[in-house]
């Protein structure tokens, strides 16, 4: 199966008499590996809140492939295939390590609000979470509440979460936010290994992350996307310069 | 894992289940056992009170657990769990009164599940309206329902018998195994088997997916709708299954006392469960249990002693919240990390320095509430206060400045002993933790 594609179309999001999203159009290619950057309050996660239905737009249209995304509530959107990480790291916190990567698996293995199944009995489900747990590298804390964590292994842990249920369409609100220049390196070679195959969006600040990793960037600029392309023609665009990369280039 | 792994398995298997099993296996011996330890031998009989005793406390324990599948596992607080326990008891009344009329041929022995039946309705019913919000907005729904079922209960009499309550006679005559449930250890041990079913129940329930979910909804509401859950059915379905076995308690409470009243739905019994629970420890699942254990040996027997029981109550709640909010259990686990380390022994000495200031001070505080209560309701009742066996004058100054002085004497004693156990117990777990 093809990984999905995503398009938006002139979304805008009011918040109040505040335009936050200002007609955005927006499209990622099946497979690939999109960033999206752009300055601080240029409306990056609220596009992700937008697209994973946290919040509902206030006009326009979201498509994956071919099914309406807008509307939807939240878990069913993320039933279609899209799942999204969280940049404030958003996990179960008093359950344990192994119980967060299990509890993102119930529902992709068809578990859904079943009281009658035993989780302690479910081979294939144990089985899989482990194996999650290998690849994330938790193995060892599958036991330690989720809460008590360090910092890059919740964040290793949020990364998890999103992929657990076996989404194709990939959503990461800035990973490696906080990160030490190793721990970087680290989650940057853990997202290229799970999003192997899938559609990848990532809001990131990282520039080092955002040209290693990404096929396509789009820069948004106060709720505009100012420009959408491969690195390269990012990187010479004059417009993106002036707005975003020129004050680092100074 | 390896093949010598497998082989491994069979054999070590029973053990692991035998650990698994033995706490079901000692709470089913032990209340199997409690009543003949209160076996009147010279006339042939049990003890009525002890009985009754601990037949309320096991359906209780029912209700204590089922409450905590909402608050401690689900992280709802819901004041309306007693609607569920007294209308599955209404109900129960009127199965009763039906089979013994010869209407409803349901043995006694199935009688609570159907009373389980009628819980999970209106847990239906009234999750239904409830679960739509969660946190403050649902325990202020919940209290709006157990003012609402508890208007009801004295407006419609068909089936709730106005102030009175409904009656019944619980020897209907219809048993599985040709029982008359005539005398209460009788009932006694009905309670006993529906309240290991009901815990296992419940206890499995915490191993399943949607008990699963219905905690990761508690930690992180908004996560869960991002795994692909709605958390508001989660909440529906949590509600709903805790009302099923809430149901099989209020069915008890009515085969116990063939009468059930307004009380049984009111909020104090709402109230009474979320001092179980927390006293007990709602972040454990056996915390209830041991909630519901002393809060209902305090109901019966610390109320024969005192008229203030329920003051004792009051603070042991406001104590354990304030300082303890993990309830007893929740202090016993604190203690995991340090029993790990083989750091228990060296905790005697700080526990034993606290226990002297400790009770002088719980003893100036009893005695400060008692002499005090004796001034109004014990004299209107014609009570006289007795400290082992010898009448104490309340009106004489001896006994006031006794207690006082206790109760001011030993807090500022225990504060001072308290904080060395703090340093203590820090300085034991910052080695724990090495």
């Amino acid at each position: 199966m093809s990984p999905p594609s995503l398009s938006l179309r002139e979304v805008t999001k009011n918040f109040g008499q505040t335009a936050i999203i200002r007609g955005v159009d927006m499209d990622v290619a099946a497979g690939e590996r999109h960033a999206l950057i752009g300055p601080n309050g240029a409306g990056k996660t609220t596009l992700f809140n937008l697209i994973s239905g946290r919040f509902p737009i206030s006009s326009g249209e979201i498509h994956l492939d071919a099914t309406r995304l807008d509307g939807l509530p939240p878990h069913r959107i993320n039933r279609l295939g899209l799942s999204r990480s969280f940049q404030i790291t958003s996990i179960f916190h008093r359950l344990s390590v192994y119980e967060n990567i299990r509890c993102s698996l119930l529902w992709s293995r068809r578990y859904r609000y079943s009281f009658w199944h035993a989780l302690g009995r479910q081979r294939a489900l144990n089985e899989e979470t482990e194996r999650l747990l290998e690849e994330l590298n938790l193995a060892e804390r599958r036991a330690v509440q989720a809460g008590l964590l360090s910092y890059a292994e919740q964040r290793a842990l949020e990364i998890g979460m999103t992929i657990a249920g076996g989404a194709s369409m990939i959503l990461l609100d800035e990973p490696t936010a906080g990160m030490s220049h190793s721990e970087t390196e680290y989650a940057v070679a853990l997202i290229r290994r799970v999003t192997q195959g899938k559609t990848l969006v990532m809001v990131e600040h990282d520039m080092r992350v955002v040209f290693d990793l990404a096929d396509t960037i789009t820069v948004l600029v106060y709720g505009k996307v100012i420009a959408s392309g491969p690195p390269a023609a990012i990187r010479a665009d004059s417009a993106v310069q002036e707005a975003y990369l020129g004050k680092v280039a100074a | 894992m390896s093949d010598a792994a497998l082989r491994a398995l069979p054999s070590r298997r029973p053990v692991a289940l035998a650990v698994r099993l033995w706490p079901w296996v000692a709470a089913l011996v032990v209340s199997m056992a409690l009543p003949w330890l209160f076996y009147d031998f010279q006339h042939g009989r049990h003890s009525g009170f002890m009985l009754s005793m601990f037949s309320q406390t096991g359906m209780m324990v029912i209700f204590a657990l089922s409450f905590n599948m909402l608050m401690g596992q689900a992280g709802l607080l819901s004041f309306c769990h007693s609607v569920l326990f007294g209308l599955a008891g209404y109900s129960t009344v009127h199965f009763l009164n039906a089979a013994g009329a010869g209407e409803l041929p349901v043995p006694m022995e199935l009688m609570p599940l159907l009373a389980g039946f009628s819980g999970l309705g209106f847990g239906i019913v009234f999750g239904y309206m409830a679960t739509k919000q969660r946190s403050t907005a649902f325990a202020m729904i919940t209290l709006g329902i157990v003012q609402l079922v508890t208007t009801a209960a004295t407006m419609f009499h068909h089936f709730f018998g106005g102030e009175g309550g409904v009656k019944t006679d619980r020897e209907i005559g219809i048993s599985l195994f040709g029982l008359e449930y005539g005398q209460s250890i009788q009932v006694y041990y009905l309670i006993v088997a529906w309240m290991m079913i009901s815990a296992v129940g419940m206890y499995f329930h915490t191993t399943t997916p949607l008990g699963r979910m219905a905690n990761a909804c508690r930690d992180n509401h908004e996560r869960a709708q991002f795994v692909g859950y709605d958390p508001r059915i989660v909440r529906f379905l949590q509600f709903a299954v805790s009302g099923f076995y809430a149901g099989i308690g209020g069915g008890l409470f009515a085969i116990t006392y063939e009468i059930v009243t307004f009380d049984a739905v009111a909020a104090p019994l709402a109230a009474n469960a979320l001092l179980m629970a927390y006293i007990g420890g709602a972040t454990t699942f056996f915390g209830p249990v041991l909630g519901a254990i002393l809060i209902t040996l305090m109901q019966s027997g610390v109320s024969l002693m005192s008229n203030s029981w329920l003051v004792y109550v009051g603070v042991l709640f406001i104590a354990m919240v304030t300082f303890a909010p993990s309830g007893l259990t929740g202090i016993v686990m604190e203690h995991a990390p340090l029993a790990r380390a083989g750091l228990l022994r060296r905790l005697a000495v700080p526990y034993l320095r606290v226990l002297p200031p400790g009770l002088i001070a719980l003893a100036g505080f009893v005695g400060v509430v008692e002499l005090l209560s004796f001034l109004t309701i014990g004299m209107a009742q014609g009570k006289r206060l007795e400290l082992l066996g010898r009448p104490i004058d309340i009106f004489s100054a001896a006994p006031w400045i006794v207690s006082l002085a206790c109760l001011l004497g030993g807090g500022v004693w225990l504060a001072r002993e308290s904080r060395h156990f703090k340093r203590a117990w820090e300085g034991l777990m910052e080695v724990a933790r090495r």
